[in-house]
């Protein structure tokens, strides 16, 4: 990475100079003034760049070189599932068949779309064990919140108006609360045992006959499956309730065990980080939503059916809970992760798994000397890590995710789960080999050496970056969001 | 088995089973109860190799129509734009395109400055103070904004003009439904918002007003009149704005908007069947802290040296979980990236010629309809796209379009009650004086 500070592209820009070739006008000029009300007309152009395109291309490629990607190192950024994102999927995306239809043209305009849309949804019903997928979310949160509403359309149409809570665990990524408030719910929180695990007995004392749903990860964050999901699969369920899945961990069980056996209800996958979507510097991503026959009377409009070999939008779906989002989701990714799929097959899929757990039991077994390992059983594909024995040396977890940096690393998720003290949760993945996994943990071992032995190398760190560690107090208390030439003088001053 | 996407050797297998103390993979599995084990094989398709699946699927992306064979008069949201070739090259580099939420800064100040860049855009073109990094599309951020007004004025009502994408209306209603907002239509007369039905609709537990400009109809609405209504009610003005409209019509900041929505699409992105574009959120200073998703901010590390950060992320779910402003996590950063290269790319004066080009052939082509003997709704205060009364089944119409390499409008009879046979043409800079020409031509050759 170099050193020296890249301008904005506001700071390169100089009056007259272009970067774009449009064709000259074909029919007849205009008078904008003659033709629409004064007030409508734009007086004062929009202050965007002036540079050449040579400039641009300098400017990203310099931005570029100032970021970390899967393609440049190792991303052991736990719950995101930073694997490899294949080439041939991008290729794929950028056909023009692909790439540049209209979300409007007649259906028969679009039956290779469809049909790919609707052999992911057959795939997805399978990899799941749902009976039926929708693909609209454009996210994971919100397909959390898609489903969530189905529930609450599919209880509320037996008459039962009275299930305003939605219970999520403690160790719940913060979508799970986030989206049962959007979804009108009132979130209660459901405590963990001492092993990692969803307490039953606090379980059993919160579910009730105001329980919508229980939302749960499996595994959940910390990498632990949930061993008693039947039995809360029973509770929820004798209470009248749902089980939703949340997939960002589907990466752990692919052909191990799929939700809709465990009795979930509801499933969404995150197509970015299962199926390689990529995840785009934190987004586009793509959230399908899988249900039971139960519950597909809700889904969102329109439903993708085939008929006689024709593949059709039903519109005509009386109790959906309505439209998510224009159009039909994400193609773009998910198209991306069917591609991925289809690379993959059976096989390739259950290899993903058991070579994404394998890679992260190994990890912590060579990491368990160096580090608190709070929940010592075997993990899935993450596992967390506790900070506790550095911090009681001074130095921090954000300290050893800062020193990672000059090793090269992306650091792993830290101070989540929220029940972990300290925590650092590393999800290596599949596509990594064992030199790299091994290179992490030499870095590891030698941070935590050097906690005892020269702390403030780490407290300092990083050492390597383009930049030290940002004044984020300082970003909040005066928020600076855009560019204007004043603000540049005003943050030299100040 | 081995997979080139996975280097796990059988040596490499034996040595990790030997570090974690166990004989086989299956051990780390034991732990899920067998009555939920999966046993046999999944049932999918099985594996192709790069070059067979790559066959397969040009096969099929070539049973579909697409706007570089057809010239498409088709609009409706989703545009056939220039898009600066540079701006693939751009979001090719996979130091963008394979990174996460830019969560650790000191690595990730490419991606944060780029962010930071398209906020700037985005609050020149609306005339906003501040933008966020983006939202899913413009019609979740149209919700999104409705949800926000109503948490802000603890007011349970929306007014949605009906001149709003039909799609996005139902998008706002699906997440009103969600919190008991109620979602209320103002009507509209001659293809805009009728004004003296929205000051009836207008009372003191009234929300926020929500339009579009251009609005569906491709009509400009008198934003300063509707903006001034709303806020002599205490409701918040939103505004739906496709951006590239704005290189010539006067941003929506100066018209009295306090929150402006909209989906960058017009700039670099491809339609790609409806997703994924990439949705814009801006409001005034006044709501800052309301604003959904995530936003970069401005500050110096301990050199003085000027670096970008994640900011006020104490509004987020991953801070606040059940309290935050929305559940929103990821955004469409590299989509917002692509919009900054292509907004880049044509800079202050290609903004300006680019809307102007839309506008004038849009212009040529209401000329060319009207010569023919066509109704089309509206006067001149038109953008990109024209309202014609095809003046007979537009679905018929199209279909006859389409045989001579023409992608025609769309059918305003699936929407609109009372709109048969009238189609919603898109005329972007794309188009050609012939193509315009020959869509007239052949709309009289089918009633010949």
């Amino acid at each position: 990475m170099h050193n020296e500070n890249q301008p904005l592209i506001f700071e390169i820009s100089k009056p007259g100079r272009i970067g774009y070739s449009l064709t000259d006008l074909d029919v007849p000029e205009v008078d904008l003034s003659a033709l629409l009300p004064e007030t409508l007309i734009r007086k004062q152009d929009a202050a965007l760049p002036e540079v050449s395109e040579l400039d641009i291309m300098r400017h990203y490629t310099a931005l570029s070189n100032r970021n970390h990607g899967v393609d440049t190192g190792f991303y052991p950024l736990g719950s995101c599932t930073m694997k490899y994102n294949p080439k041939i999927n991008e290729a794929v995306a950028r056909i023009p068949g692909f790439a540049n239809i209209h979300p409007l043209q007649d259906e028969s305009t679009v039956q290779g779309a469809m049909e790919v849309a609707y052999d992911l949804q057959e795939h997805l019903c399978e990899i799941t064990g749902m009976d039926e997928v929708t693909l609209q979310p454009a996210a994971g949160a919100h397909g959390e919140w898609t489903a969530l509403m189905m529930i609450r359309a599919f209880h509320e149409s037996n008459g039962d108006t009275g299930r305003t809570k939605v219970l999520v665990p403690d160790s719940a990524h913060g979508t799970n609360p986030a989206s049962a408030t959007v979804a009108g719910f009132d979130t209660i929180t459901v405590n963990s045992d001492e092993n990692g695990l969803v307490d039953i007995e606090d379980l059993k004392a919160k579910v009730g006959d105001d329980t919508a749903a229980l939302m749960l990860t499996n595994p959940n964050t910390l990498g632990l499956f949930e061993e008693h999901i039947m039995e809360m699969a029973k509770i929820v369920h004798g209470a009248g309730g749902k089980l939703y899945y949340d997939g960002a961990n589907l990466n752990a069980v692919m052909s191990k065990a799929r939700p809709g056996d465990m009795g979930f209800d509801a499933v969404h996958l995150n197509l970015h980080k299962t199926f390689t979507g990529p995840h785009g510097g934190g987004g586009p991503g793509s959230g399908p939503v899988g249900v039971k026959k139960e519950l597909a009377a809700f889904l969102p409009k329109p439903v993708l059916e085939k008929n006689d070999g024709v593949y059709t939008f039903n519109y005509d779906v009386p109790q959906s809970i309505g439209r998510v989002k224009p159009f039909y989701g994400n193609f773009g990714i998910y198209l991306r992760a069917y591609t991925y799929i289809r690379s993959m097959g059976p096989d390739g899929l259950k290899a993903v798994t058991e070579n994404a757990v394998l890679n992260a039991n190994y990890m912590m077994r060579r990491l368990e000397p160096f580090f608190d390992l709070p929940y010592p059983q075997h993990c899935k594909h993450e596992f967390v890590l506790s900070g506790r024995r550095q911090k009681k040396l001074g130095v921090r977890t954000l300290d050893m995710a800062k020193r990672l940096l000059d090793f090269g690393f992306h650091p792993p998720t830290v101070y989540f789960p929220l029940n972990v003290e300290e925590g650092m949760m590393i999800e290596p993945t599949e596509t990594e080999s064992k030199e790299t996994l091994d290179s992490f943990i030499d870095a590891m071992i030698q941070i935590a050496k050097e906690v005892e032995e020269n702390p403030e190398i780490v407290q300092e760190a990083p050492h390597t970056t383009v930049i030290n560690r940002l004044d984020e107090t300082k970003a909040a208390r005066k928020p600076v969001l855009r560019y204007t030439p004043a603000t540049e003088e005003e943050l030299v001053k100040a | 088995m081995m997979h080139r996407y996975m280097p796990m050797t059988e040596a490499d297998r034996v040595e990790m089973l030997n570090v974690i103390g166990i004989s086989s993979v299956d051990e780390l599995f034991a732990d899920i109860p067998e009555s939920v084990r999966f046993t046999r094989d999944l049932a999918i398709k099985e594996a192709k190799s790069e070059s067979a699946l790559l066959k397969e699927l040009s096969r099929l992306a070539a049973k579909n129509a697409d706007s570089k064979q057809y010239a498409s008069f088709l609009g409706a949201g989703v545009y056939d734009h220039y898009k600066p070739i540079i701006v693939d090259h751009v979001i090719s580099r996979s130091e963008f395109y394979t990174a996460y939420t830019p969560y650790q800064p000191e690595i990730s100040q490419g991606e944060l400055q780029a962010i930071f860049e398209f906020q700037t855009m985005i609050c020149e073109l609306t005339g906003m103070d501040l933008a966020n990094s983006s939202m899913y599309d413009g019609g979740t951020a149209l919700a999104e904004a409705g949800t926000l007004a109503a948490g802000h004025t603890k007011r349970k009502k929306l007014l949605v003009s009906e001149t709003v994408h039909p799609e996005s209306r139902d998008v706002v209603r699906a997440y009103a439904d969600g919190q008991q907002i109620e979602v209320i239509t103002i009507p509209q007369k001659h293809g805009v918002t009728d004004v003296e039905e929205l000051k009836k609709l207008l009372a003191d537990d009234t929300a926020a007003v929500l339009v579009q400009y251009p609005n569906f109809f491709g009509q400009v609405e008198e934003l300063q009149e509707i903006g001034e209504l709303a806020h002599d009610n205490g409701a918040l003005f939103v505004v739906s704005s496709n951006p590239l409209a704005l290189g010539i019509l006067t941003p929506p900041g100066e018209l009295g908007a306090d929150i402006t929505v909209g989906d960058a699409q017009p700039f670099g992105i491809p339609e790609q069947f409806g997703g994924p574009h990439c949705g814009y959120f801006a409001v005034t200073k006044k709501l800052m802290r309301k604003v959904p998703g995530r936003l970069v901010g401005e500050t110096t590390d301990d050199q003085g040296r000027r670096g970008y950060v994640l900011t006020l992320q104490a509004r987020e779910q991953h801070i606040r979980r059940d309290k935050a402003t929305s559940n929103i996590c990821s955004n469409q950063a590299l989509n917002a990236l692509a919009a900054s290269v292509a907004m880049t790319a044509l800079g202050k004066n290609g903004a300006r010629d680019i809307a102007y080009q839309n506008y004038a052939k849009t212009h040529y082509a209401k000329q060319a309809f009207e010569k023919a003997g066509y109704t089309v709704l509206g006067g001149n205060a038109h953008f990109n796209e024209i309202v014609v009364d095809c003046k007979r089944s537009v679905k018929e119409l199209n279909k006859h379009l389409l045989e001579q390499g023409i992608i025609g409008g769309y059918d305003l009879s699936l929407t609109y009650a009372g709109m048969e046979n009238h189609a919603l043409f898109a005329v972007t800079e794309q188009r050609t004086k012939e193509e315009i020409d020959a869509l007239v031509q052949e709309m009289e050759a089918v009633h010949a």
